[in-house]
């Protein structure tokens, strides 16, 4: 246990030092480096943008209005941008694998998920974080929230939760790809396609999508039960209340899933050779 | 002759990577299913929003979804060559080629559309209309007007991307300015939400910029909403952004040719 615990620290400051190192490197292109950051902002940002146009041609959508539909929007955007900015690179694997690279990277005293995790770090995905943030502040300050101790918890653990699911399916697609190679856009549709899906309010999809965004690529739990809550609205779809508690085990579940994948994908890999 | 060699060698160069053009295929297909219930929710609230009706919106989103990588909207094609060859130094060898700089990577970045079109275009909008009812036009001509449309299309995103390219020659590491200009081209093209959509007086505006070729110009005359001289219209309006971007690229090349020192040895 004790060796677990050194080897996990001796991870996380090996990702330290080494993303670390990648902030340096592109502070080293200044111009690109602030543009970067900026744009990543933006970038971001254009998705609520666009939301904010359709509300200029309709006052609500799923029987939403843009006050909670920010609020849906900023905590996606939140957890999706924290496990990102942590785990996002897992997404290279496919391409390491074939360049070969990512054998050199099994010989190397340092964890591997802890080095694909840091390798080209980029800092200016907190750009996604801070718009995200910025909304979901906006958002809280529009809609009537009756708040007490057990709807501020929910937040926090909303963000904590969010963020974890997002890793697990980061890292899950990451895995999938010691099968498929190079394909880290089938990734993409369940990590950056789950997060579009949950900007809205689940009520514009029918009922089959709902529940499979439920109990099989389990994203509503990111923001959607937990909104039900905080936003005290009855489920539309009318599935089980315990749901909206659910979230903290959907993400220990799928975190266990993806170590599990994670792990046994390294020790099946085999070099591609040259 | 020449230029339609190295298109079809550059045709030949994408059609290579088969799992990732089945893997964007699929991830195209999933956000266009998300993107539809998005504009089914929107045209449900307001059933003739920006002049479409729910089909024409379902049908934009799907064509949108087909544009993206043969506009390259996202950046990427023969101009990421360009700056990669800036940075290392080897376009001072392209420079004094005895064939057109701007002709030679045009033609391969028309070959890399073509192909992209075939697949990342036409699968997507099979998809689409298997799920959902979409409008296709009844009229040979209107076909041939959309490919002329989504040619130009190219030729403008080619000339954007080929100045931010160019930057390299100046700033050396072009990433910030392509991930900028990503944003303007998805926003202002109409991929993330239809110019229509836009209040006025920004729709008269985003109509005019040239990113309106890249997407909603091409779409409009698949849909029919720009039918007889307006066609022309939209053709001349994208063939006029094309000349006066692509004038501006050879001037910006002139002025690197001359000023810059290349790096390398």
């Amino acid at each position: 246990m004790a060796d677990r615990v050194a080897r996990v620290a001796w991870d996380l400051r090996a990702f330290t030092i080494l993303a670390g190192m990648w902030v340096r490197v592109g502070w080293s292109y200044r111009t690109s480096f602030v543009v970067l950051t900026l744009s990543s902002l933006v970038i971001t940002g254009v998705d609520f943008v666009a939301i904010v146009i359709m509300f200029a041609n309709v006052d609500a959508l799923g029987g939403f209005g843009l006050g909670e539909i920010g609020f849906l929007y900023g905590a996606t955007a939140v957890c999706l941008g924290l496990a990102d900015l942590a785990v996002g690179n897992v997404e290279r694997l496919g391409r390491r694998v074939r360049l070969g690279t990512f054998d050199a990277m099994m010989v190397r005293p340092v964890g591997v998920f802890a080095q694909m995790c840091a390798d080209e770090f980029a800092f200016r995905r907190v750009g996604r974080i801070a718009q995200g943030a910025a909304v979901l502040a906006w958002s809280l300050s529009v809609v009537h929230v009756d708040w007490g101790p057990a709807r501020l918890a929910m937040l926090g653990s909303m963000l904590v939760c969010g963020a974890a699911i997002f890793l697990g399916l980061f890292v899950l697609g990451a895995t999938f790809q010691f099968v498929s190679g190079d394909a880290s856009e089938v990734a993409n549709a369940f990590t950056y396609g789950g997060n579009t899906m949950t900007q809205y309010p689940l009520t514009i999809y029918p009922t089959e999508v709902v529940k499979a965004l439920t109990f099989l690529v389990p994203v509503a739990f990111v923001n959607w039960y937990p909104a039900l809550f905080i936003l005290d609205v009855p489920d539309p779809f009318g599935l089980p209340g315990w749901l909206r508690f659910a979230a903290p085990v959907v993400a220990l579940v799928l975190c266990t899933l993806a170590a599990l994948a994670w792990r046994t994908g390294v020790r099946h890999y085999r070099s591609t050779g040259s | 002759m020449l230029y339609v060699a190295v298109a079809l060698s550059s045709f030949r160069r994408y059609s290579t990577y088969t799992a990732a053009t089945l893997a964007g295929i699929f991830t195209n297909s999933v956000f266009g299913v998300i993107i539809s219930f998005s504009y089914i929710a929107v045209w449900k609230e307001n059933p003739h929003a920006g002049g479409y009706d729910v089909t024409d919106a379902l049908t934009y989103c799907w064509l949108a979804q087909a544009m993206i990588m043969t506009i390259a909207i996202w950046n990427g094609g023969t101009t990421d060559d360009v700056a990669e060859r800036i940075r290392t130094g080897d376009v001072a060898i392209d420079l004094y080629r005895p064939v057109s700089f701007l002709g030679w990577f045009l033609a391969g970045d028309l070959g890399r559309a073509a192909y992209h079109l075939l697949t990342r275009g036409v699968a997507p909008t099979i998809v689409g209309a298997l799920l959902f009812h979409l409008h296709f036009p009844t009229s040979p001509l209107t076909y041939l007007a959309f490919l002329v449309s989504v040619a130009l299309g190219v030729v403008v995103s080619f000339s954007i991307r080929m100045l931010v390219a160019s930057s390299s020659f100046w700033l050396l590491d072009q990433t910030g300015l392509l991930t900028l200009s990503s944003v303007f081209a998805m926003f202002f093209s109409g991929l993330v939400v239809p110019l229509v959509l836009f209040p006025e007086p920004f729709r008269s505006v985003v109509l005019a910029l040239p990113w309106s070729a890249f997407v909603q110009v091409p779409i409009d005359i698949w849909l029919g909403q720009r039918h007889g001289a307006a066609v022309l219209g939209g053709l001349a309006f994208q063939a006029g952004w094309g000349a006066v971007l692509l004038l501006g690229c050879s001037g910006v090349l002139r002025l690197a040719d001359r000023r810059v020192v290349v790096q390398g040895g």
